[in-house]
């Protein structure tokens, strides 16, 4: 506490301007608000005002039931949407305690994999927008419609694909789409290898993200960031790796992790994952031909009271369900812990501390920054005007109430 | 026909030319905020009809605007139609911006898009593709002409 009130000090005391960027602001599509401290051109401190997105998704939920769930957890995030309902279903079949055939599980990974790619590439040309490197935009951009294409190839949607269900898959990956996809990924490699050198030696680049953004690995521990971003500083975590879901464990691949902790590892990350996406993608395609034809194993859909998780791997890091069932068609409680939101809130005081203003897109950007599975719910009592963010306590008493 | 200058009937025609484009995510996935900034890129190439992204809207003639308009953002959006100069047209994109799809029934929004600001057109789709974007964008500037009479 006392802490908190010595910076206030030395923030009011250093701090001669304050800007607003946002909620619309040609930075980000998406609405966000943030407030940024200023010494002349140096950044002091950073308020981040998130909510503008903010949609109730959990509260939904437990109004609908256990199928029309996974198309409104699609809905979170259009980037990470398949990720999203994947998880759902898994966490849904944790419930139930069932296993889906193997061919489901090879469909699932294929189509998380694709999704990585296409929120990768994503990332790649956004990096280039911010920095002013326009070319860089378009040719990442240009290069996604071929994991775009793949992905409607596979399941007939550019951005929802509504492909699992609880049980399975919806869908069917028939074998003769399998030689044009495979074509496609020589060519998303061979451009890969293009960014790779372009993200490492390009002077324009260099100068925009090399020793910029430091986030330094003892923060990464302390805050528990997730995914690439603490994988860039060093530490290597992976949920694909230390707690396997789908068929993760029987596929060739390996965790990237960078150490140099700034901007460009950051990206160079991503980079090289696209690589290790293409090498699982490549193995998913060649078995699939020889597995049994069965994609889908029948569930009820009234579940009795249970609780169960499921954690997997989105492109951005660790996405945690939980789900809480009480005997009817509809769930009692669920709970998503998104990878953003750690990553953004926490991540990007540190980040921006001491850098200079032109350089807060560049650095935003560089952490992926994705606000709409982000936004979370404040209290505030109308009377007193007293704020309240719901945390686990209070939230374990509510169900305790509802249980009772 | 309205009685016009004639520069300012050549202006009129230019703008026509070259509709500068603002885009607003309000509340939504992002799914149709990717699928406006893919018409942006080489596939699709909004330039092809003079159009450019701009983020700023007293500069932007067209406002493309996506997802269901939460409660926070409602005053922000009357604000960023205003500041758009006249002649100018709503494009509504996706399901959750025409009838607040998935999300009808949530605690914390206030859409559809049209109770807060008059649409002109309306593009399906949760999300609609680029092409269908690409065909909103066109019909944008049909509607143009005839609301304006250029």
């Amino acid at each position: 506490m006392k802490e908190e009130k010595k910076m206030e000090k030395v923030k009011e005391e250093r701090v001669t301007y304050s800007l607003p960027i946002g909620p619309q602001h040609p930075m980000y599509v998406e609405a966000e608000n943030l407030n940024v401290y200023l010494d002349g051109e140096t950044i002091v401190d950073v308020d981040i005002n998130v909510g503008y997105l903010h949609r109730g998704i959990e509260e939904l939920m437990q109004r609908r039931n256990y199928l029309q769930n996974i198309y409104l957890s699609e809905r979170i995030c259009g980037i990470c949407s398949g990720i999203h309902s994947m998880t759902y279903c898994q966490c849904i079949e944790n419930l139930l305690d069932v296993n889906i055939p193997e061919r489901a599980k090879y469909i699932r990974t294929m189509v998380l994999e694709l999704e990585r790619l296409h929120s990768h590439f994503l990332f790649l040309g956004v990096v280039g927008y911010e920095i002013g490197m326009d070319t860089a935009f378009m040719y990442a951009w240009k290069d996604r419609e071929f994991s775009m294409d793949m992905l409607e190839q596979v399941s007939g949607n550019r951005v929802n694909y509504a492909m699992p269900t609880v049980g399975g898959v919806r869908r069917d990956v028939p074998n003769h789409i399998i030689p044009s996809m495979l074509k496609k990924l020589n060519h998303l490699e061979k451009r890969t290898e293009y960014y790779r050198k372009v993200f490492l030696r390009d002077r324009t680049i260099i100068a925009r993200t090399r020793g910029l953004g430091i986030l330094p690995k003892k923060d990464v521990e302390r805050f528990s960031i997730v995914g690439p971003v603490a994988r860039a500083s060093g530490l290597k975590i992976d949920v694909r790796r230390d707690t396997p879901y789908l068929k993760y464990d029987d596929l060739d691949w390996k965790v990237i992790v960078e150490k140099a902790e700034d901007s460009q590892s950051r990206v160079m990350v991503k980079v090289l994952e696209i690589f290790q996406s293409i090498k699982i993608l490549r193995q998913c395609l060649k078995k699939l031909p020889s597995l049994d034809r069965e994609i889908k194993t029948k569930v009820p859909l009234v579940i009795p009271k249970a609780e169960a998780i499921a954690i997997t791997e989105a492109p951005r890091g660790e996405l945690v369900y939980y789900a809480m069932s009480n005997g009817t068609d509809r769930p009692e409680r669920m709970r998503i812990r998104t990878p953003s939101f750690v990553n953004i809130i926490y991540s990007l005081p540190i980040i921006l501390k001491e850098q200079q203003l032109a350089d807060l897109p560049a650095i935003v950007a560089s952490i992926d920054p994705c606000f709409s599975c982000t936004d979370r719910m404040t209290l505030i009592d109308t009377k007193s005007g007293e704020k309240k963010t719901v945390d686990e306590t209070y939230l374990k008493k509510l169900g305790e109430r509802r249980l009772k | 026909m309205v009685f016009r200058r004639f520069g300012e009937r050549i202006v009129c025609y230019a703008r026509r030319k070259s509709p500068w484009v603002l885009h607003l995510d309000t509340g939504g996935c992002n799914g149709c905020a990717i699928e406006t900034f893919a018409v942006l890129t080489p596939r699709y190439d909004i330039e092809r009809f003079g159009g450019l992204s701009k983020a700023n809207p007293r500069h932007s003639d067209v406002l493309i605007i996506s997802g269901a308009v939460t409660k926070k953002i409602e005053s922000r959006l009357g604000r960023i139609y205003d500041q758009t100069p006249e002649p100018k047209v709503v494009l509504a994109v996706g399901s959750c911006a025409i009838s607040k799809g998935v999300f009808h029934d949530s605690y914390n929004i206030s859409g559809p898009l049209d109770r807060i600001m008059p649409v002109d057109v309306y593009v399906p789709g949760c999300p609609p593709k680029p092409e269908a974007i690409l065909q909103g964008l066109i019909k944008a500037l049909d509607v143009w002409r005839e609301k304006y009479r250029i």
